[in-house]
């Protein structure tokens, strides 16, 4: 009876040996990058199936157990593989930065105000896979003739952005995000902010008094642009004239009536600018 | 005895007829008074029968028709040209018995609404009847001449389809409403202030705004319409006026103001000076502001649009008063314009801002 025992123990020992012999056995890859080949180790002997499932990805592959199973992945993320009932998750990584997705805010802007330009990156690899690793991003902010502003930002989750001033010159400011090889410009108008020191000179002429401003400029010496309305004003003891005058070439220029004890004001916007006495009385 | 019946019937008819067709264009004639004189002309442009209000005028050596008929019926695109009188109120103000001085109050249906005026017509005794002296307003005439202009526009060219996701767009300009008060006004509520272009380039302008009410709801919501220059240029102001007739002040617990701007194509064109701006009475005895506008560029302006701001003793906005004028603007040719005021109003007023609105056929898309 012992003997018997002995025997059919030494049979299942055998049968179970052989079945573990025969099992496959999967591995995650050590380092998987998105858009390179990626093997998944595998071992055993025999064909087996295996199901892989990741970020826009389901496979069904037939492979031979006990090699390396060469695949090509799109997509940065978890995946999962299986392979006769066992299951590995693995994570691949997006490839290095190739493509910078830039948003510069605003399109124009006043220059010399603080924190009025913000720059926003994201950045993605050749597949549009967005980076997370941490990735250094080189905004550069100049304008023609200004001084230039540099800065550097580490990428968090994909994306790194930064708030500017605008520089004292006005003009269209080159602004600029590299990470990698890849870099984006944009352009954002740096405009004359409010008139400064606003002045105007009076000439007598045939038919009345001609008005003209000297060069209207912002507080930081830019040319205020053309167009811009600046009112004339002549108050006196027989009414108010007024003219919105729009500035051309620099200055601003109007013809008012023959005036008598008459003030002259100038205002551009919300900005006053200086007042004459005209016609006598003062 | 049938047919000389038929006969009769025939001649009285094609008189009748006869007698219909030369009263149907004077169906009102009454020229046996001063009044009837008037009434009688104004019946006739009524009717656009520009030769029957012709002959009612005494002065034909002063005024000829084809510049009667401009006087009465507009030219040069201008408001008139779209309106059609529809009212006359003759009043004789003084009578003798050769002559008589008749105040009439006429008002003309337009696009944008009735547009009243007062014209003292002086009126003649010419054998039976009265005739009008038309008063011959002589023009200026601007002689020929170029006029130099730095045309100056703006135009967009905005991001296209082909751009990337993240290529930014030409931003809206910066408006910013300055100033505003609520104050009562005929039964409702007006919300007047002003905004300001902040920016460098022109911009498409609008304020909405909405009322709350004691518990929270809202109980008026409107726009300004027409009661602001629609199209500011850089650092241009314009008062705005938003009226809600049916929403009492002591009603309203909070206002919310939403300006809005886009981005539009835009001339610098054309300058209009705004002269002898002045506080008056008309004949009426009411108050009203006065002026006159210059085209001070070289193109016709065919509707002119006048928005005045009033400023009380404190700088605060009490009033946004707007008309239109239904002469146009010929370049450099003064044109006077007169804006009602009420009396409560003009009471406070202190001083006041009179900007100009401007739609020239010729110019699409273009301020």
């Amino acid at each position: 009876m012992r003997r018997i025992i002995q025997i059919i123990l030494t049979v299942a020992v055998c049968w179970f040996a052989a079945d573990v012999a025969r099992a496959a056995d999967v591995s995650a890859p050590a380092h998987a990058v998105a858009g390179s080949d990626i093997s998944l180790p595998t071992s055993g002997s025999g064909s087996a199936t295996l199901y892989l499932f990741g970020p826009g990805t389901a496979m069904k592959k037939d492979v031979q157990l006990g090699s390396e199973i060469p695949l090509s992945l799109e997509y940065s993320g978890r995946y999962a593989a299986i392979v006769n009932g066992q299951q590995v998750t693995f994570d691949v990584a997006p490839a290095p930065v190739s493509e910078v997705a830039f948003l510069a805010r605003p399109s124009r802007v006043p220059a010399a105000t603080k924190d009025v330009i913000t720059g926003t990156v994201f950045l993605f690899d050749k597949d549009r896979n967005l980076v997370t690793i941490p990735t250094p991003v080189k905004f550069d902010l100049s304008v023609d003739g200004g001084q230039p502003q540099s800065q550097t930002i580490q990428s968090k989750n994909g994306v790194a952005w930064i708030k500017l001033d605008s520089g004292r010159k006005a003009g269209p400011a080159q602004f600029v995000a590299a990470a990698g090889d890849a870099s984006v410009r944009r352009v954002v108008q740096e405009t004359a902010s409010d008139p400064c020191n606003l002045r105007m000179h009076v000439q007598q002429t045939k038919d009345g008094v001609a008005v003209e401003t000297d060069r209207v400029r912002d507080c930081a010496g830019n040319p205020v642009p053309d167009g811009t309305i600046v009112t004339f004003t002549a108050t006196s003891p027989k009414g108010r004239d007024t003219v919105d005058a729009r500035i051309k070439k620099g200055v601003a220029k109007a013809e008012l009536p023959a005036l008598q004890n008459a003030t002259l004001s100038v205002a551009s916007g919300v900005v006053v600018g200086n007042e004459i006495h005209v016609g006598g009385g003062m | 005895m049938g047919r000389i019946l038929l006969i009769v019937t025939a001649v009285i008819t094609i008189i009748l007829l006869a007698v219909g067709t030369m009263t149907a264009t004077r169906s009102t004639e009454n020229t046996g008074t001063p009044e009837g004189a008037v009434r009688t002309m104004f019946d006739d442009v009524v009717v656009h029968n520009w030769q029957g209000a012709y002959d009612m005028v005494s002065n034909k050596n002063q005024v000829d028709l084809q510049n009667f008929i401009r006087d009465i019926a507009g030219s040069n695109g201008d408001l008139r040209t779209f309106s059609t009188l529809s009212s006359v109120t003759p009043k004789v103000l003084r009578a003798s018995d050769s002559d008589a001085l008749v105040r009439t109050d006429l008002e003309w249906s337009t696009a944008v609404g009735a547009i009243y005026g007062t014209k003292d017509l002086k009126t003649v005794k010419d054998g039976s009847g009265w005739r009008v002296e038309w008063p011959v307003e002589q023009q200026a005439k601007v002689p020929p001449q170029v006029i130099p202009v730095t045309f100056l526009r703006w135009d967009i060219v905005t991001r296209g389809n082909d751009d990337d996701w993240g290529a930014q767009n030409v931003d809206a300009p910066r408006v910013r409403i300055i100033s505003m008060n609520a104050v009562p006004h005929d039964g409702g509520t007006s919300i007047l202030g002003e905004i300001v272009n902040e920016d460098t380039v022109p911009g498409f302008v609008a304020v909405e705004g909405s009322l709350e009410g004691n518990n929270g709801k809202t109980i008026g919501e409107e726009s300004s319409f027409d009661k602001i220059s629609h199209v500011l240029l850089p650092k241009e102001v314009s008062p705005f006026r938003i009226d809600f007739p049916n929403v009492k002040l002591s009603a309203i617990k909070n206002v919310r103001m939403q300006p809005t701007s886009l981005l539009v194509p835009a001339s610098a064109d054309p300058t209009i000076g705004v002269l002898n701006q002045r506080l008056d009475t008309d004949a009426n005895g009411r108050k009203v502001l006065r002026g006159e506008l210059v085209n001070e560029s070289g193109q016709t302006v065919n509707i002119p649009h006048v928005l005045a701001t009033f400023y009380d003793n404190s700088g605060k906005v009490i009033w946004v008063s707007d008309g239109y004028v239904d002469r146009a603007l010929l370049p450099q040719t003064p044109q006077s314009f007169t804006l009602g005021l009420a009396p409560e109003i003009a009471s406070k007023v202190q001083t006041y801002r009179v900007t100009v609105n401007t739609y020239s056929i010729n110019r699409n898309n273009e301020s």
